[in-house]
């Protein structure tokens, strides 16, 4: 009898992969849990001698079976979503039993550990510099260069810290790869800890994904001796978005509040509880024993476009027909990627804009579709690449409700510490709310109040209180300490002016999404997703 | 709050490097809050100010001073959500939901490809419609 091959992933599971597990085990057929394909709208997806099924549902059991159902999709490997890829950090997706020790030692695990452990600490480095890897949680610095600081750094105590605390929406790659093959982010660190000195490391999960920490948890004790004499622990962090910038989630490890400190002294040299630090991201770290594998510096280099160098694994999210985990060479196109690859919209309506890079991301109109995944040519174009989150939106789309919502989210999550993103967010959503109501009127209270000299007692038009906006967004790029604060400006910016009719004091011209009221029986707010 | 288990809490963490994160986590966990007293308690095993733990406590959305024993259903409104429509879903949620369930807003689920999403009881979901969300919310 064949092995069924379902996914334990955390998405499959919201989407009931459960559910149909056990409808084949009281089929009488044994359920092998592997990780997710990352093909998330056939999730739950069956796998039966490579052929695929999805999306499953209990009551298609019997119809797989006798090989009647509708749902087949084919040899998994051969779908075009798949075959397109260039896989590198996800190339076990899908294959390998996450906390299968046999499954990774199978697939080239520890080889790339054992070849680092047995080179000078600064060959490795050497290696790591060589393959071009940037840091993959948004800034794009060069990661061999952190490394090289570290590992130049005095002090016998020294730490490698993972930031798993994938807060951006339109993200899952950390979740998806921690849960899917936990063993190469840990033997990423343990090559890590080997090239710097270190002799302790930390995962600084987000406590959104219980999966992922049980997921750690179990793989840390699986891998002990592998990785000895280095030391990992799981550290679970407590829902601020904020601790995913790295001094604020030092900060949190230590055990204090997740603020921002200012930099210098960087990480690198005076980090976790005083001493010099890694911070990488996930998926800077499971990028690793590829490159540290025989030849993979080169291999990485050779991939990828100018200073963009390897794969990407990009997350195709929101209002896409075919969402999931795509990872690529850098270089591609937003328009290869949503039209061809995610096939459009799920809602079926045209594309309205796309944000990439997270909450933090600009809102790229299709007229820019054009534009190269590489860090160089986003920045040139007023967006960011981030953390490779590409999130779509139709055209019932309030960009101006989504403006707003930047401002409204910086509010939620500043940590505090400094006054333009504190202050400035709250002031943003204000004056948003105004520009959508035709400007202020009349002064406030404390404005007219006599002592109030320098203020103003007139109301403000809406070109004005447009001018003030520019003002604030200035303040807060150039004056907050970290991207919080500091990029809250591109995606309203963004949407300003690309989609200026959403700021309009005129309902009727705006976008419906925010207050879709209308859609709120039959309209794509209540399509996409679902499934017969 | 019994003090036997929150000692024993305390006692398990005490001497960790950076304990005091993983130290609130199981307070809040066991008791559902992390209260005066468990703070003072805290501090004093951790030799810091009260402020210092209080300001933990109110930095963190995770953490809450006070228990609130209602159902809890966490829904994802976050940019990817939002794409997908969670919006024309909460008015319906809202009502549902009333004063008997706390309906939470998170940003980020991590289901950005399938949303809207939400968690109940450590249970997500994805790819829901009005429908299935006001059936979760009544059943939680």
């Amino acid at each position: 009898m064949s092995t069924v091959r379902i996914s334990d992933d955390a998405l499959a599971a919201a989407l009931g992969a459960e559910e149909l597990v056990a409808a084949f085990e009281q089929a009488g057929y044994t359920v092998e849990r592997v990780s997710s394909w990352g093909m998330h709208w056939l999730e739950p997806l069956v796998e039966i001698d490579g052929m695929g099924f999805g999306p499953a549902k209990p009551e298609d059991v019997a119809a797989i079976l006798d090989g009647t159902s509708a749902k087949a999709i084919g040899p998994i490997a051969e779908h075009p979503f798949i075959k397109s890829q260039q896989r590198l950090t996800f190339a076990r997706a899908g294959k390998t039993r996450p906390l299968s020790l046999e499954d990774y030692q199978a697939s080239g695990g520890w080889t790339a550990l054992t070849r680092s452990r047995a080179m000078d600490r600064a060959d490795v480095v050497a290696e790591v510099i060589e393959s071009g890897l940037r840091g993959r949680g948004g800034a794009g610095f060069p990661a061999g260069i952190k490394w090289r600081t570290v590992m130049e750094a005095a002090g016998d105590e020294k730490y490698i810290v993972c930031n798993a605390d994938e807060g951006d929406s339109g993200t899952f790659a950390d979740r998806m790869l921690m849960e899917g093959d936990p063993f190469q982010l840990i033997e990423g660190m343990a090559i890590a800890a080997h090239a710097v000195g270190a002799g302790q490391g930390y995962i600084y999960v987000r406590s959104e994904y219980p999966h992922a920490i049980a997921k750690l948890e179990a793989a840390i004790a699986l891998a002990r001796q592998h990785i000895a004499p280095f030391q990992l622990e799981v550290r679970v962090g407590a829902g601020a978005y904020v601790c995913g910038e790295e001094t604020s989630l030092l900060n949190s490890l230590e055990g204090k509040r997740g603020e921002v400190r200012a930099k210098p002294p960087l990480p690198a040299l005076e980090g976790l509880f005083g001493k010099p630090t890694v911070v990488n991201n996930v998926l800077t770290l499971a990028a690793i024993p590829h490159i540290m594998a025989e030849g993979g510096s080169g291999l990485y280099a050779q991939l990828g476009i100018d200073r963009s160098k390897g794969t990407m694994p990009i997350q195709l999210a929101g209002n896409i027909k075919h969402g999931g985990l795509y990872e690529t060479a850098f270089g591609i196109s937003l328009d290869r990627l949503i039209n061809e690859i995610g096939g459009g919209t799920a809602s079926g309506r045209p594309v309205k804009a796309v944000q990439v890079g997270g909450p933090l991301g600009a809102y790229i109109p299709p007229s820019q579709f054009h534009l190269p995944f590489d860090y160089e040519a986003y920045t040139a174009a007023d967006a960011l690449i981030g953390h490779g989150g590409v999130t779509v939106f139709d055209d019932s789309a309030d960009m101006g409700a989504m403006a707003r919502f930047a401002f409204q989210f910086c509010a939620a999550e500043s940590c505090g510490k400094c006054t333009p993103c504190r202050i400035g967010s709250t002031r943003g959503v204000e004056l948003i709310d105004r520009i959508r109501t035709g400007g202020k009127v009349h002064a406030d209270a404390v404005e007219t109040l006599p002592q109030m000299h320098n203020a103003r007692k007139a109301g403000r038009t809406r070109e004005e209180e447009l001018a003030l906006l520019d003002d604030l967004m200035e303040a807060m790029q150039f004056g907050s300490l970290c991207a919080l604060g500091g990029f809250t400006p591109y995606p309203v910016r963004s949407a300003l002016k690309h989609w200026p009719e959403d700021f309009s004091s005129s309902p009727q011209t705006r976008g419906s999404l925010a207050d879709s009221s209308d859609h709120a029986a039959s309209g794509p707010g209540s399509s996409p997703g679902r499934r017969s | 709050m019994e003090t036997s288990e929150l000692d024993a809490i305390i006692a398990r963490h005490k001497d960790r490097k950076g304990a005091l994160l993983p130290m609130l986590h199981d307070v809040q966990h066991a008791f559902g809050c992390i209260d005066a007293k468990a703070e003072r308690a805290i501090a004093e095993a951790l030799n810091l100010s009260r402020a210092e733990v209080h300001g933990m406590v109110s930095f963190y959305h995770d953490f809450t001073p006070a228990h609130d024993p209602r159902p809890v259903v966490e829904l994802c409104r976050a940019e990817a959500c939002k794409a997908r429509g969670v919006e024309a879903l909460v008015p319906a949620a809202e009502a549902a939901a009333g004063e008997r369930v706390n309906l939470k807003e998170v940003y980020c689920l991590g289901l950005c490809s399938m949303g809207p999403s939400a968690r109940i009881h450590g249970k997500l979901y994805a790819g829901l419609d009005e429908a299935e969300l006001v059936k979760l919310v009544k059943t939680a």
